[in-house]
């Protein structure tokens, strides 16, 4: 008798299942509103990236043109295909002393694979992610990029 | 010439009598034969062309995507370009293939489909051949289609061709059952299983309306039944992508996989307009009987509009089937048959019988 009940109950659940399922899939068809898709050349005016992308490697500046990265070479060292150069400069700091100070920052985008490790690891969180990502250009010379401004600086206090 | 878009009796007999009139008879049978292969074989690539487009649009909305737009407005020709690629493709020899099997294969399979198509009933006066034994005969020629499906998947010298094609053959001999059955109980109701008088006899309603309770149950069988016969998503192990690569039609290229593509497409579209007309009166209105205002008010919608329709919605339900359902395991997929749809059918033509008997039917 039990296993005679269970039969049927299982019929119904089974049915039951299938038409939740059913109405899922059948609500979202007649929902047009709610597609994700991009369409992306069409919406390229309207095209807000998210916050997270990772479309390219900058170096973050505030509104004086100032950055915090020190010239360290953390991230270069990092950067599991060779994409960053830091080129160092010294300059004689207020004591007197020689001070580190970054001149070029070279990131070759080609080269790069967004993985991010640059990013994670800098230890004044110099860096960042753009939201850019039509990356195509007709000459191979134009993917690299020197990432501090011209004429910035490095923010007081963060050497 | 009597054209009538709500009767097409008149229409043919004005064929045949101008065929007749400038031919000798024999001839003329000869040119109407020609004729209606034509128009079938222009019906079966427009409306297999237009089911992938359909389908494809579909599974987009489903799943909160836009479907193909580029080739087009809204894509429209994009099966169409599909089509022209396949034609343009190589036909691929495959090494110690058994060639006459395999070069035949996909023509059982398409000239099954083809076969059945003959005797829908698509609008009044639109039927090719209206057997007196209808029902039974598309049953038999549809079933046809799986001796090709075996064919491919033996003669093409790849186990996982041959392993689809052994899974389609066990699920098509099991759920023809279930299929055979449900229309069985239809036909007690009907008492023939001719196409043109089951469409007749649902004029004061249909049948799905009028067997209440076995009919309902048995439509539904029906469906889940034939769902599975055409091979389609949730029991489409034959062709199970992330298992068998593609299945029975692995090995084929070019033109031959697309006739096994547009065989699976227009059996799902003839399986759709069985269960149309059988179960939701074909092209006939929607009457109430004693509504004679309400009935008159249907009619004047045409008969082929009313078919299409009906048959675009089972094809819309086949459709949110596959894009809902996971695929079933081929144990669960013979329980589901042996163990739950059988057993229901068989005490479900019991229950129409003596329905049926009592005179409780509508």
């Amino acid at each position: 008798m039990n296993s005679f009940l269970k039969y049927f109950t299982d019929i119904f659940h089974g049915v039951k299942s299938l038409l939740t399922g059913m109405s899922v899939t059948g609500r979202y068809f007649f929902s047009p509103g709610q597609i994700v898709t991009q369409q992306y050349p069409e919406n390229r005016k309207t095209l807000q990236m998210f916050e997270r992308f990772k479309g390219e490697v900058i170096m973050l500046h505030d509104s004086n043109n100032q950055h915090s990265c020190n010239g360290c070479g953390i991230c270069e060292n990092n950067c599991p295909n060779g994409s960053i150069e830091v080129i160092a400069a010294r300059v004689p700091g207020e004591d007197g002393k020689p001070k580190r100070i970054i001149d070029r920052h070279i990131y070759h985008l080609g080269m790069c694979t967004f993985c991010g490790l640059c990013v994670k690891n800098c230890p004044s969180n110099a860096l960042g992610y753009g939201q850019k990502f039509e990356h195509a250009v007709f000459d191979r010379a134009r993917l690299t990029k020197v990432l501090n401004q011209p004429g910035s600086s490095i923010i007081k206090g963060v050497e | 010439m009597t054209f009538n878009i709500y009767d097409f009796t008149s229409f043919n007999q004005w064929i045949d009598k101008g065929l007749n009139s400038i031919m000798s008879p024999t001839w003329a049978l000869v040119t109407e034969w020609v004729i209606i292969g034509v128009v079938f074989l222009l019906f079966y690539a427009v409306v297999g062309l237009f089911l992938v487009y359909a389908e494809r649009k579909v599974c987009a909305f489903m799943q909160n995507r836009v479907g193909p737009n580029r080739v087009g407005p809204y894509g429209i020709f994009q099966t169409i370009a599909d089509f022209i690629k396949l034609l343009m493709k190589e036909l691929v020899y495959i090494k110690d293939s058994d060639k006459l099997l395999f070069n035949i294969a996909p023509f059982i399979v398409i000239i099954a489909s083809f076969m059945a198509l003959s005797a829908v009933p698509f609008a009044k006066g639109l039927h090719a051949i209206d057997f007196d034994i209808g029902i039974l005969y598309v049953i038999a020629v549809s079933s046809l289609g799986v001796v090709g499906i075996l064919l491919a998947g033996w003669s093409s010298n790849n186990k996982y061709s041959l392993i689809g094609a052994i899974r389609s053959g066990a699920q098509i001999v099991s759920y023809e059952l279930s299929v055979g059955l449900s229309l069985l109980t239809i036909i007690v109701l009907a008492g023939t299983m001719q196409f043109s008088e089951i469409v007749e006899m649902q004029r004061n309603g249909w049948f799905i309306f009028k067997g209440h309770i076995p009919a309902v149950i048995a439509f539904v069988i029906f469906l889940i039944a034939s769902t599975a016969e055409t091979n389609r998503g949730p029991f489409d192990l034959a062709e199970a992508e992330s298992e068998l690569t593609a299945g029975f039609h692995t090995e084929y290229s070019g033109i031959k996989f697309a006739f096994f593509f547009l065989a699976e497409y227009m059996n799902m579209f003839l399986v759709a307009s069985i269960a149309a007309t059988v179960f939701w009166g074909g092209w006939m209105p929607f009457h109430i009987s004693g509504w004679e205002g309400f009935n008159h008010i249907m009619d004047y919608i045409p008969p082929f509009v009313w078919y299409v329709g009906k048959t675009g919605f089972i094809i819309w339900l086949m459709m949110l089937f596959k894009w809902t359902f996971p695929r079933l395991r081929i144990d669960q997929l013979l329980t589901l048959e042996w163990k739950y749809l059988l057993p229901i059918n068989l005490v479900n033509i019991l229950v129409m019988a003596f329905l049926v008997l009592m005179h409780w039917h509508f």
